[in-house]
């Protein structure tokens, strides 16, 4: 492998850190559903890319579930959704953008801190692979944990798991990560259904996850 | 490097016994129409599959790379088969009252039966896999089953439930892939790259070969992944929600069940690390969990309304003082662990049992509106107490018996984080024991309608609690033992 491939492999894995930061400061949801669908491509084009610099063909069919699936399909869905519940123009209250700007700059550092001495045995592009795909998943529970929205919720499991599958990918020679990348297609779908029978059963007026907790009452 | 020892199955192969038939069984429920006819078949399944189950105490196959059985996870499947097989008679029963009083369709059961089916699948899959990729599957498998069964009912609360469930349970199988991902590219500079660095057999010969720091990190997101499958504290969140709000026969699977599934899954990856002397010695992180876990559920257990939320903050704390155990390792804390894990699981489903009957009676959860179970309906009140007796941890029965031997050890060992653990417990005890004498006791509240209830699986899983508390067959205990050194 020569200079050009790591560089080309890092530069697509920075990318997608670059992107999760994007997310984090997106109040609105259809720029944020942008900024997912741009996630997901770049996921699909590293990924393409790893499994060219790695010769390993199986991982093509990953980058076309990335490409096809997270990229294109879910993001329209949930675009679809978003308009039928009519949520498009609002604005989602999330606590301090700057404060989880650091937050997620934090994280980032953390995770360069903790994996570069950790794998510094391994080959470079390994190496950085994973330390950013760290970073990515970190930012990605950041954001579930910041945001209230179902959707944003959703997409920050989108944003978590695409780090995942970087450093699937990364990994080389793993086995299994066609199967993995499946399985979690299927747990995507579900979750996407879930929301649309939320709405389906109108027995929610917002998918706010603050509502659906009132809804419980007085149980406990 | 040893090979991977790949055997071809001949036409009898009780581990693809043990996962075709329910995968067969779920094609097969998911077309019927009847629910007499699901009801039963889901029984039958049940039973064949504990019956491969059996087989494997006399003869397993050797391991190859996706499958295995060891003197570990036998452990594991017979209990898993053995509890499939009683719920699903129980589930019977229960079911039929449900369709009765119109709060599921038979469309719901036709989904409902393939369902369980599927969930057994995913859970044997998970127990038998040697490949740590194959594992996780599974165990994603398992948790989609459940969470698609939590939500049945299709009121908000129960479609809350399964939300929160479904979004904990997904991030918690999302961390437990990176740390999976992490133990690949540990093993792969000692192992070689592809299948064999994921195949369990492999990775725990080699593990002393292994990257100790890469293993310290991939330990702590397979702690914390896993981790909220077991539903330790403070990742416990989805836990009482998804047994309060799902089917009864389905909160007896998760506690007795799902969560000795995600429970063993962590303990793989102990043996592992343990296997690596440089390595972090995962016992401090499982007993700071188990012992958070314990005292937590012990404070929330008096604030509970909810006698199936009560019980599954029960659950939140025998996890705790099961983690804690095996924490504390060595022969005697390991055997405690696997002991306690059985007892629970035998006693916790066989209260879900009762409480699934008593709800039904009473048409409600809400422990304020029953009351003297006792007087109202003698076998179903004394079987409560019973239940309640035993997973309070009083003689004579098992739980008894392993918490015992905990606390022994603990002593022995470290005396300070024995009287943490005594005040948990004692803790657990006192709340249990409150609300069991309003419940049990006491003048009699709510509907005193009869109950057509299918009292063998409780009387089957509280006796044999009882005979273990009593007299535990030395070849049994022999056993354990053996696995328990295996446990590190």
């Amino acid at each position: 492998m020569h200079g050009i491939d790591f560089d080309i492999a890092h530069m697509l894995a920075g990318f997608l850190v670059l992107l999760s930061f994007l997310m984090l400061y997106q109040v609105r949801l259809l720029p944020l559903l942008n900024v997912l669908a741009a996630h997901a491509f770049v996921l699909a084009l590293s990924v393409a890319w790893q499994a060219y610099i790695q010769n390993a063909p199986h991982l093509y069919i990953t980058a076309a579930i990335a490409l096809v699936f997270k990229a294109i399909i879910v993001p329209i869905a949930l675009r679809r959704m978003v308009f039928r519940m009519g949520i498009q123009r609002e604005i989602e209250t999330v606590f301090s953008i700057g404060l989880t700007m650091l937050a997620g700059m934090a994280l980032v550092a953390l995770s360069l801190e903790v994996m570069l001495p950790l794998t510094a045995k391994a080959e470079p592009v390994v190496r950085e692979d994973i330390a950013l795909a760290l970073s990515v998943v970190l930012i990605g529970l950041l954001m579930m944990v910041t945001r209230r929205n179902a959707v944003s919720q959703v997409v920050g499991f989108m944003s978590l798991e695409n780090g995942i599958n970087l450093a699937a990918t990364g990994a080389q020679g793993m086995p299994l990560v066609v199967e993995i990348s499946v399985a979690f297609s299927v747990l995507i779908a579900f979750i996407v259904i879930g929301i649309f029978l939320f709405r389906i059963r109108e027995r929610f007026d917002t998918v706010d996850v603050g509502a659906l907790d009132q809804a419980r009452g007085g149980q406990e | 490097m040893n090979a991977v020892i790949v055997t071809l199955p001949s036409w009898f192969d009780p581990v693809l016994g043990i996962l075709l038939i329910p995968l067969v069984a779920a094609a097969i429920l998911a077309a019927l129409p009847g629910y007499r006819v699901s009801a039963g078949l889901n029984v039958v399944a049940s039973a064949l599959s504990l019956g491969c189950a059996v087989t494997l105490l006399f003869e397993r196959p050797p391991p190859h790379s996706y499958l295995m059985v060891d003197d570990f996870n036998i452990v594991f499947i017979l209990l898993n088969t053995f509890i499939g097989f009683t719920t699903s008679a129980f589930s019977a029963s229960y079911i039929a009252h449900e369709l009765e009083i119109g709060r599921l369709t038979p469309w719901h059961l036709r989904f409902y039966h393939a369902m369980f089916q599927l969930m057994l699948f995913g859970m044997n899959l998970a127990l038998v896999a040697n490949n740590i990729g194959l594992m996780w599957v599974a165990v994603e498998l398992a948790t989609l089953t459940t969470v698609l069964m939590v939500g049945i009912y299709r009121t908000p609360e129960a479609l809350e439930a399964a939300w929160k469930y479904f979004i904990l349970g997904s991030v918690g199988i999302a961390l437990a892939l990176f740390g999976t991902i992490l133990v690949y590219l540990a093993a792969r500079p000692v192992i070689g790259e592809g299948m064999d660095a994921m195949v369990w057999t492999n990775l725990v010969d080699h593990a002393r070969g292994f990257d100790p720091s890469l293993l310290n990190i991939a330990f702590i997101f397979l702690l914390l992944g896993y981790g909220t499958k077991v539903g330790l504290a403070p990742l416990h969140a989805w836990l009482p929600d998804a047994h309060a709000e799902g089917p009864t026969p389905i909160s007896a699977v998760l506690s007795g069940l799902l969560l000795n599934v995600a429970l063993y899954a962590l303990l793989r990856f102990k043996i592992l690390i343990a296997a690596n002397a440089s390595a972090i010695a995962p016992g401090p992180l499982l007993i700071g969990l188990g012992l958070l876990s314990l005292i937590f559920a012990g404070f929330m257990l008096y604030r509970r309304r909810d006698i199936k939320r009560m019980f599954a903050y029960s659950s939140i704390e025998h996890m705790g003082i099961i983690v804690f155990a095996f924490g504390m390792g060595g022969p005697l804390g390991d055997l405690a662990g696997l002991l306690q894990m059985t007892m629970h699981s035998l006693t916790k489903s066989a209260i879900f049992f009762t409480v699934g009957h008593i709800s039904q009676v009473k048409g409600t959860q809400r422990m304020a509106a029953m009351g003297g179970l006792t007087t109202s309906h003698p076998l179903l009140g004394w079987l409560l107490v019973a239940g309640v007796v035993a997973i309070a941890g009083l003689p004579p029965f098992g739980v008894f018996t392993s918490e015992f031997l905990v606390v022994t050890t603990t002593f022995a060992r470290e005396p300070v984080l024995a009287v943490v653990f005594i005040f948990g417990l004692l803790l657990a005890f006192g709340a249990l024991l409150l609300r069991l004498a309003d419940v049990a006791f006491g003048e009699v509240k709510g509907p005193i309608g009869p109950v057509h209830a299918s009292y063998l699986p409780v009387i089957a899983h509280l006796s044999l609690v009882l005979v273990a508390g009593i007299w535990l067959p030395p070849p049994l205990v022999a056993w354990f033992q053996h696995v328990a050194a295996m446990l590190g």
